[in-house]
């Protein structure tokens, strides 16, 4: 996984609330049975005209060009700014792998859902909470955004906002760790549970 | 000190806990083809193996034909589909997982096939790469739904660092309306406390009304308790919950039996026992439901009209509704029950066992639907179910009603299969979701209850029983 440290890039602001993770990355492209290659089929169904199917040459389908990452002010962004509730819905890790395979390294929204907030930290994608008056603030910010994840700061327009991540979530994403390597490290302590689990619990 | 039902189930599979974090035991993991390739292939990089291989229990659901089978995987048409399943096939011989194949009696969808196999039990720790996960919670089980990073680390650990969810009690008390069943509990439930109500809560339904409720009743409840934002959804273990897991294939048998229903038997909230948030809920309020967005949330009752932004007062939710109602093309202050449909489909995780397909079939002996729906289609949710509903004579029902009558699977509820929604049709769903394209690329669905399906199915329009 990439370590997330400092990062520096202009937002693209996506203003829905409830963004689902079927609208993040359509059925279609959970056939694939590999881990890459997602981004172009991001947002799919919103970012073009035509419906997308596994396969296509994205690069010759018509843009819609209403959708905020077909605007070229927003060409490059690696943070994405959105509203409540952001990635409900299905646990389709896709949704991470086609945010990360486009750009994004962090997404800052008022709230997640709770499986897709897990799935971005596996990811190396840092999915930060801020308050709706923050959100306006950042929504109408159109310059760059730097984000700080050792001292939790979110600089933008030169004003200071912090952010709350779980301490052992930021040890993992700041040395880009592999969270089975780091299970496995306690293998004896799993033993010993199973050992006095399915005593207790003979008929599992 | 009192515990809830969901402190008692993470107290029991603790290995080690850190300030935020607590490494637990997981006792089952199901699998499907769509979030496991990227695991197992994880765990082949890394030449790892499975922690403790009869954790594991693996059936492909998602991607399955739902019309005829017989000539097998290689017989699928879609050559995606069909490599998915393949490659379920051959990671599970690789690595001895036990799995259900596509044309074994006991196929069907996940979190059917669980419970009815008694691979899913009290007390247990159940995850899957999938949201509906929260199903077997209707069974006093601790069940959620992870990503596919975790999948593998399942796999490769037998364990998985969940941070501790807060409690939530749901209660309903009373007798229910005629027609309404658990699936209009649920979206009633959705209605009130919106798709986020229950983010970062563990949610436990109780009170009457959950007490009445046969087990496949709790499961469509706690199948939808992701809709409200909630990982996990739970109902204490009574007699009913002990009569259904009895006899399983893979329930305990004899002594072990005796030993598991003492401990079975703790597996309830302690009087006094602590909830950060309790929602009280009057059964006689809950009428029929129908979606009219494209969010579980925008749902009405069946007598119901369809709101309008322009009374909004919250300019994020005014927004949300006319968004929606852009794509799911109905207009403000419509009666939902004056809305013609297309098509409809009965089945999924949500509403596909033997008592959905009663339900349904109650209302349309002796009925056929109405002209103008092009296409009805039941879907039982295993191969045991189809069978028994055969032997009690529901598929002819079905069947003289206008319906197909399918193989066991996913099917139409996210239409990764030949079963899909066209452009601008509209479908009285019985599944889970009614995201925009859920069904097919600007299709829309309306989430309802079987009976519901059936009735609507009936009158070409959505309506109560008649």
């Amino acid at each position: 996984m990439e370590k997330f440290t400092i990062l520096k890039s202009i937002a693209a602001p996506l203003d829905r609330a409830n963004v689902d993770t079927d609208a993040i990355i359509p059925k279609q492209f959970l056939k694939s049975i590999k881990r890459s290659g997602f981004g172009p089929n991001l947002f799919d169904e919103w970012r073009y005209e035509n419906h997308g199917e596994v396969g296509m040459d994205n690069s010759k389908r018509p843009l819609n060009k209403d959708f905020v990452l077909n605007k070229e002010e927003y060409q490059g962004a690696q943070i994405l700014l959105a509203r409540e509730n952001f990635g409900c819905g299905s646990s389709r890790e896709h949704a991470p792998w086609a945010l990360e395979d486009y750009g994004f390294r962090a997404i800052i929204a008022p709230s997640f859902a709770d499986i897709f907030y897990n799935n971005c930290f596996k990811n190396g994608i840092l999915p930060i909470v801020q308050n709706n008056q923050t959100m306006d603030e950042l929504f109408a910010f159109t310059g760059k955004i730097t984000i700080d994840l050792e001292s939790q700061n979110i600089n933008a327009n030169n004003k200071n906002y912090n952010f709350e991540v779980d301490p052992e979530r930021k040890r993992r994403l700041l040395n880009g760790l592999d969270d089975i390597g780091i299970t496995l490290q306690y293998a004896d302590d799993i033993k010993a549970f199973e050992k006095n689990y399915f005593n207790t619990y003979s008929w599992l | 000190m009192a515990q809830t039902l969901y402190d008692k189930l993470m107290s029991a599979h603790i290995v080690r806990e850190e300030d935020s974090t607590a490494l637990i035991y997981i006792d089952r993991q199901l699998i499907h083809e769509v979030t496991s390739p990227q695991a197992f292939e994880g765990l082949e990089i890394s030449k790892r193996k499975p922690w403790r291989v009869d954790a594991n229990l693996a059936v492909p659901d998602h991607n399955v034909p739902t019309t005829q089978r017989s000539s097998g995987v290689s017989g699928i048409e879609d050559p995606i589909s069909k490599l998915q399943i393949e490659t379920l096939d051959k990671n599970c011989e690789e690595f001895g997982i036990n799995e259900i194949k596509m044309n074994d009696i006991r196929q069907g969808i996940v979190h059917v096939v669980g419970p009815e196999q008694g691979a899913t039990l009290p007390g247990m720790s159940i995850v899957c790469g999938d949201s509906h996960t929260s199903t077997h919670g209707a069974l006093g089980a601790l069940a959620f739904g992870i990503g596919t990073s975790e999948v593998e680390h399942v796999l490769a650990t037998g364990c998985l660092w969940q941070a501790r969810s807060k409690n939530m009690k749901i209660e309903v008390n009373g007798d229910l309306n005629e027609f309404v069943s658990a699936k209009d509990i649920a979206l009633y439930i959705i209605g009130q406390i919106g798709t986020a109500g229950g983010t970062g809560f563990a949610m436990e339904f109780a009170g009457s009304t959950i007490e009445n409720l046969s087990i496949e009743g709790r499961m469509t409840l706690c199948n939808m308790a992701i809709e409200a934002g909630s990982r996990a959804g739970m109902v204490a273990v009574d007699d009913k919950t002990l009569e259904y897991v009895k006899g399983r294939a893979m329930s305990p048998t004899g002594e072990q039996w005796d030993k598991a229903v003492k401990y079975w038997s703790t597996l309830h909230s302690d009087d006094n026992a602590h909830f950060d948030k309790t929602i009280n809920i009057d059964a006689k309020d809950i009428k029929p439901q129908v979606t009219w967005g494209t969010s579980p949330e925008m749902v009405i009752a069946i007598d119901g009209a369809i709101p309008d932004p322009e009374k909004q007062t919250d300019p994020v939710k005014a927004e949300s509704i006319k968004n929606a109602l852009n794509y799911i093309h109905l207009e403000p202050n419509t009666n939902i029950n004056t809305v013609s449909i297309d098509k409809v489909f009965i089945g999924s995780c949500t509403n596909s066992r033997i008592e959905d397909l009663r339900a349904a079939a109650k209302v349309l002996e002796g009925k056929h639907i109405a002209s103008n729906i092009k296409l009805a289609l039941a879907v039982p949710g295993s191969g045991l179910i189809k069978a028994q509903a055969e032997k009690e004579g529901l598929n002819e029902i079905f069947i003289a009603a206008g319906f197909e009558w399918r193989e066991a699977g996913c099917s139409m509820c996210l239409a990764m299969n030949a079963d899909k929604l066209e452009v601008g049709e509209r479908c009285a769903s019985t599944s889970n979701r009614n995201f925009e394209g859920r069904q097919g690329q600007g299709s829309f669905t309306h989430l309802v209850s079987p009976t519901i399906a059936a009735a609507s199915a009936i009158a070409g329009h959505f309506s109560e029983v008649k």
